[in-house]
């Protein structure tokens, strides 16, 4: 497959990870990584060299000890001579002091310079996520988008609280005290670093197995997770139809198959650490053999031998905490390929090169536009839904879209809030093509109203103001009142200023529903598009809110769709939807004197009323 | 060698933990799909912690007292109480805490042989005991390295046994708890006690109870070796390192409430990122970007400050876990050089000296995380018992009475009379002896039992939702005859999903009391009463399963064609569509469904099994008029023979009920026949056409003419 289906997010399905694939994933997280880092190059450089003057502090450690013992005890012992063994005792602590200051400032440098980098990549993906279309969104699905922005996010920044400071500091100590050994006895070092040779294959079986196991624990928790909320989430279901001993039967295998890839897991460590340590005694043992004969034979000094020893704790050591922290790498590495591909995706709806300004409104008390639909095309994917769309709403017009399910009905309505850009052809505001509108003008001019009432937390006021930031309290109560929420709202425990809870959880859906009429009310668009805005109402509330309607759409105009075709009740005009195109087109009581469509599902809508 | 820092994390289950979070993510995406309305998305909050929380805890809501989420005893009282989850496992802890005393003694026994290696063989040249020794030191670094296996190795199957014990327990009593607990306990709430909690407790049991002994050994043998190779230089070691457990602790104190301010902000920061997700159509509508991004930048802000504090802390706290024993090597240095040149102590006896010191600054420096790690885990018991100490309120135990027995599906294997075993006092219920007719539309079968409907009655029934101040029912007098259909409606939030929960007891009365067939459904087994009453929400849900399971839920035993009936009745045969048609899995971890899509399964559920009694709570509401006519004019057959009771807002449904009931104000203000209610009750007409004159459905407006504009058709 080529590298081009692979923009985007597209790679965050794939299952099985091809090299050019996954070269792709690699360079992309490369060039994120070398953009987020450019302003960090100076910090990035400072941090380096506190970590290399820390470890190489304490490598000067042991050695020191050793020096100790061989040149600072004889003149000692022998002269009575204190100065050597001071100098080197002075020596020591100076180097241990330099470690502690530049494990400090190495700690703090590099946590400054990870979460700098997170906050900046926190901020870039919100606003990135904000500003992909909703096309986007209606794929990617909210809970992949919260996911990017908390978990992953997290993991990387995880990575930097907890374990990079630890992982390099291990890497480079490593190699120092390899290098140190061989630069200090190179046959004892050679000895020592044979024992790196079985430790290597251990470590990258380790790796290997370690990785798979932490992809199975993953999945089996993740299973465990979502059939524990799915339950719980449903648990009136669960009871109603006494599904509890399935459920049981089912997590329990769920919980085992967790249980067991987590044992697997441990069971690697407890394979592996006691491994290392093994390797680490083993050597101990060598030197002190080998060593011992060296000192015996008067190659090797006693200092060297126990600066040996000292060394040995501090090369294999590390190995223990890099086996650790192997996974929370991999993890982040995984969380900022996914965060890179969301961050290489294009807006479908960008904002426009050369915006165009919309003609000023003559007449303040008839703010409506005219909408022109010319020639539009759409489809999702392989689903052509509007062949060829044509339509002309005069500013000032109410009209109503009717048809079945199916017949694009609510895409007509995301084309003309340009939640979606046509395929080809035009969608015109007043003549300008909504294309060449900035973004934030446009939502000035239209705002779509479906029945998706999303409450932020925060007050009532809160809420209604978010269609007119800065509003007055009696702005708000005005709209309110005008949208018939008012009643209701003053019946609050705390009235506008009760707190809606998360989500509006604690409102029923039709009073979450009035609170975002209300809002839109105060937004005071000049179009209005009401997507099946009033389904989740009771007919009383409904009635309610179309007596405000009347109010708001006065010299606006405004499209409504409705499947309770009460909503008639306000159109002057109705459009009647078949597989895209407009089969019927005339004011209602036109149309229901015919024979057409609309006066058929007008009957039948008669017909269930009573 | 002794255990680094890096045992900070024993068993490599963090990385498994904070993935929970992820998978919420999931979970989240799956629930946000369902619910159109957003009310019914679980409240559950992400964000990492720093080693174990991963699923954040909100506070409870201050509106609603939370009245389960009483402390119950001190945290190390529940901590004790899981004892009884290790009781399987008491011998293999013996065993781990020997094994892990045992590697003590070895490790220590490596530098005292380097003492005799130095001081004796090399120093007098004795090659063979040089070999000796050296073979020795290798023995016993091999066999603590062995140990340290078998502990590892005995503690991985222990640990995890405990947690999927108790994990298994938490759930099952969970899905005794009634839904009112469900209610007030954000699903993040549970889910985080059943995997974070659980994680905390596994590592504490696991590695932080062997630890706490031995680090006390290891402390105590290590300095009394000491003292006993220098009086003054081992006394003087113990008295600087002491501090270090002290430091240890202190650090993991101040970094712990770090940790929870940051885990705090970065909650709230995942509201407001949650919030811009789930409300994207929402600001996009209205174009309030600019406005949530302030919020958000402020907020990861702050994390941000937090995280550099946390920095900080740990810079200076491992710089001084380096520092404080690095100084003891350097004074060691230069008095045990002075001593070793005043031949008060032996080279050999410097060298181990110094190594032992270092084996000395693990048991130290790890107490501090230790004793976090118990009080972690303390809390965390506590927290799960919270929860395995709630009794369900709905109680499932109660003497059953051998009721109704002839109206139990012969095909219903759940009630088998194992369940029913308790003792037969009641009186025999009012078991209706005339068999039904076959129901129209869905011929008898041979070998099948059809069910009799069933009448329910509600008696003065009152209900109040816990911490609130006023009934939402009170004084509930309804009957509904067997066989007849009852349509209950009322304005939006007047109670009628209340007043149906209560029939299959997802909820109990809080006055009077509730009959089916003359008996209370409190003195019926549940497993029966659930039986009797078949059920379909507003609110579908789906379970993750094929279509195949999901309707059988209904009717467990049912064939391919109870279930191709029922799906048909409820215009569901777009089922037959899906890739893998009834087999295909569908709910959380399948195929998603279209709102409608998902309503219709589940009324071919509760049809399916021909119920006694049929709860129907608005289970059209997300279909279009077309399909709904459909499923309304095939509901009619199933509906004329059995009883039921159905929540309906629209005409249409209405039309198939023999009354209806108006709900208000708490209250059934009237029963009659629909055209009844229309002549007269105003708020009914209402209700039904949104105008108080019964006899006049609204007109079509007049047309603005000169506002009309025609299309361009092609």
């Amino acid at each position: 497959m080529s590298e081009q289906t692979w923009a985007g997010i597209a790679a965050e399905d794939v299952e099985v990870v091809t090299a050019s694939l996954s070269a792709l994933l690699r360079r992309r997280v490369r060039r994120l990584l070398a953009d987020l880092l450019r302003p960090y190059h100076r910090t990035a450089m400072v941090v380096a060299l506190l970590i290399v003057l820390a470890n190489v502090a304490a490598l000067a450690g042991p050695w020191l000890v050793g020096v100790g013992i061989d040149q600072g005890i004889p003149p000692l012992m022998h002269h009575g001579d204190l100065a050597p063994l001071l100098l080197i005792v002075a020596a020591f602590f100076v180097s241990i002091g330099i470690q502690a200051v530049c494990t400090r400032s190495f700690i703090v440098g590099i946590t400054t310079l990870g979460e700098g980098l997170v906050l900046e990549l926190r901020q870039r993906l919100f606003m990135h996520f904000q500003r992909l279309p909703v096309a986007f969104h209606e794929r990617y699905t909210s809970g992949r988008v919260i996911s990017r922005q908390t978990s992953d996010i997290d993991s990387i920044s995880e990575l930097f609280a907890e374990g990079l400071d630890s992982l390099v500091s291990a890497v480079l100590s490593l190699l120092l005290v390899g290098v140190g050994m061989l630069v200090l006895d190179p046959p004892l070092g050679l000895v020592v670093l044979t024992g790196f040779l079985p430790l290597a294959v251990l470590t990258l079986w380790f790796r290997r197995e370690s990785a798979k196991a932490y992809r199975r624990g993953r999945e089996s928790i993740a299973a465990v997770i979502i059939h524990f909320v799915e339950t719980f989430g449903g648990i009136r279901a669960v009871q109603a139809f006494r599904r509890e001993p399935r459920n049981e039967e089912i997590f329990s295998g769920l919980n085992g198959a967790y249980a067991s890839a987590s044992l697997r897991s441990s069971r690697l460590i407890a394979v592996y650490s006691p491994s290392i340590t093994l390797i680490g005694n083993v050597a101990t043992g060598v030197v002190l053999l080998y060593g011992g004969f060296q000192v015996l034979d008067g190659t090797v000094q006693l200092g060297v031998l126990a600066t040996f020893l000292l060394f040995l704790q501090r090369f294999f050591d590390p190995l223990q905490e890099l086996s650790q922290f192997y996974n929370s790498f991999q993890s982040a590495a995984a969380a900022l390929e996914k965060i890179a591909g969301v961050l290489d995706e294009a807006p479908a709806v960008p904002e426009p090169a050369r915006p165009v300004e919309l003609p000023e409104v003559r007449d303040a008390a008839r703010p409506g536009r005219e909408i022109r639909c010319e020639q539009v095309r759409f489809g999702y994917r392989d689903n052509l839904v509007l062949p060829d769309f044509n339509l002309v709403i005069p500013a000032g017009q109410t009209v109503a879209l009717v048809g079945q399910t199916g017949a694009g009905k609510t895409t007509v309505a995301r084309l003309l809030a340009r939640f979606y850009d046509p395929g080809s052809g035009a969608v015109l505001l007043d003549g300008v093509d909504l294309r060449d509108l900035p973004d934030a003008r446009l939502r000035q001019e239209v705002v779509l109203v479906t029945q998706e009432n999303f409450l932020l937390s925060g007050t009532v006021a809160d809420n209604i103001a978010l269609g007119k930031p800065g509003a007055s309290q009696a702005q708000i109560e005005a709209a309110a009142t005008a949208i018939g929420a008012h009643p209701f709202i003053e019946s609050l425990p705390h009235g506008y200023r009760s707190e809606v809870g998360k989500h509006g959880g604690r409102l029923s859906a039709g009073q979450r529903q009035l609170i975002s009429f209300a809002r839109v009310f105060l937004a005071g668009p000049a179009v209005l598009i009401l997507d099946e805005a009033t389904s989740l109402l009771d007919i009383p509330s409904e009635r309610a809110v179309q007596s405000g309607l009347r109010t708001i759409l006065a010299g606006r105009t405004a499209v409504i769709i409705a499947h309770r075709l009460s909503t008639v009740a306000i159109a002057d005009r109705v459009l009647v939807l078949r597989e895209g195109r407009i089969i019927e087109d005339g004011p209602p009581q036109t149309l229901l004197t015919g024979d057409g469509e609309f006066a058929a599902l007008h009957a039948s809508w008669r017909s269930s009323l009573a | 060698m002794p255990e680094s820092r890096a045992v900070r994390y024993p068993d490599g289950d963090v990385a498994l933990l904070t993935l929970s979070q992820k998978w919420l993510g999931m979970v989240q995406t799956g629930q946000h799909r369902r619910g159109t309305s957003g009310c019914t998305r679980p409240k559950i909050q992400v964000t990492a912690g720093r080693t174990t929380a991963s699923v954040r805890v909100m506070p409870p809501d201050p509106l609603q007292p939370d009245a389960h989420a009483r402390p119950q005893g001190l945290p190390l009282a529940s901590l004790w109480r899981i004892r009884s989850y290790l009781r399987p496992y008491l011998g293999r802890l013996a065993f781990m805490l020997f094994a892990a005393c045992t590697s003590v003694g070895a490790q220590i026994c490596v530098p005292l042989l380097t003492k005799s290696i130095i001081d004796h063989a090399i120093a007098l040249g004795h090659r063979e005991e040089l070999v000796l020794l050296a073979l020795a030191a290798t023995g016993f670094g091999v066999s603590q390295a062995l140990l340290n296996f078998i502990r590892r190795w005995v503690q991985a199957s222990a640990v995890t046994g405990l947690e999927q014990a108790m994990r298994d327990d938490v759930y099952s009593h969970l899905q005794r708890l009634e839904p009112a607990f469900h209610d007030d306990w954000q699903s993040g709430q549970l889910l985080s006690r059943a995997t974070t909690d659980l994680a905390a407790i596994r590592r504490f049991a696991g590695f932080g109870t062997i630890f706490l002994i031995t680090n006390v050994v290891a402390f105590v043998a290590v300095i009394a070796l000491l003292i006993n190779l220098d009086f003054q230089l081992g006394l003087l070691t113990g008295i600087v390192l002491l501090p270090v457990a002290a430091l240890s602790t202190w650090f993991e104190r101040r970094y712990g409430v770090l940790s929870r301010l940051a885990q705090d902000q970065q909650g709230d920061l995942a509201t407001a990122v949650e919030e811009a997700a789930t409300g994207i159509g929402v600001l996009k509508a209205l174009g309030r970007r600019d406005a949530v991004a302030r919020t958000h930048r402020r907020q990861a802000g702050e994390v941000y400050q937090t995280q550099l504090g946390k920095a900080r802390l740990r810079g200076v706290f491992w710089a001084s876990l380096d520092l404080a024993p690095n100084v003891i090597i350097g004074l060691l240095l230069l008095f045990g050089a002075i001593a070793a040149a005043h031949h008060t102590l032996s080279l050999g006896g410097l060298v181990a000296f110094i190594t032992l010191t270092l084996q000395l600054v693990w048991p130290i420096e790890s107490m501090g995380y230790i004793l976090a790690g118990a009080q972690e885990a303390a809390t965390a018991a506590q927290r799960i018992y919270e929860i395995l100490d709630a009794e369900p309120a709905i109680n499932a135990a109660e003497p059953a009475i051998n009721a109704a027995e002839p109206a139990i599906n012969a095909a219903e294997p759940e009630v088998s009379t194992a369940d029913r075993s308790g003792p037969a006092s009641g009186s025999p219920p009012p078991a209706p002896t005339t068999p039904t007719a076959a129901l129209p539309g869905l011929p008898d079968e041979p070998g099948r039992r059809r069910h009799t409907p069933a009448g329910v009655a509600f008696e003065g029934v009152g209900f109040r939702f816990q911490g609130a101040r006023t009934d939402l029912l009170r004084g509930i007098w309804l009957e509904v005859e067997p066989g007849q259909t009852m349509a209950l409606t009322g304005s939006n939030g007047v109670g009628k999903s209340t007043l149906l929960s209560l029939v299959p007891r997802l909820a109990d009365p809080t006055a009077g009391r509730v009959l089916l067939d003359g008996t209370d459904i409190r003195d019926l087994p549940l497993a029966e009463l659930r039986c009797r009453v078949a059920c379909a929400f507003e609110e579908p849900t789906l379970f993750s399963a094929s279509v195949r399971e999901n309707v059988s839920f209904g009717m467990p035993g049912a064939d391919d064609t109870d279930i191709a009936r029922a799906l048909e009745i409820a215009q569901a045969d777009f089922v037959y569509d899906l890739p893998w048609g009834l087999d295909t899995r569908i709910g959380e971890r399948g195929m998603s469904l279209s709102g409608g899509q998902r309503q219709r399964v589940a009324l071919a559920r509760a049809i399916v099994g021909r119920p006694p009694l049929l709860i129907l709570d608005d289970p059209l509401s997300a279909l279009d008029v077309q399909t709904e006519e459909e499923v309304t004019s095939a509901l009619r057959q199933v509906l004329a023979g059995t009883t039921a009771l159905i929540v309906a807002h629209r005409p249409s449904t209405v039309a198939l009920a023999d009354r209806v009931a108006l709900l208000a104000g708490g209250r059934i203000t009237a029963v009659g026949t629909h055209s009844e209610l229309l002549a007269t009750e105003p708020g009914y007409a209402e209700l039904m056409s949104g105008d108080p004159r019964p006899d006049r459905p609204p007109e079509p407006p007049e047309v603005a003419g000169d506002h009309y504009s025609s299309a361009v058709p092609r």
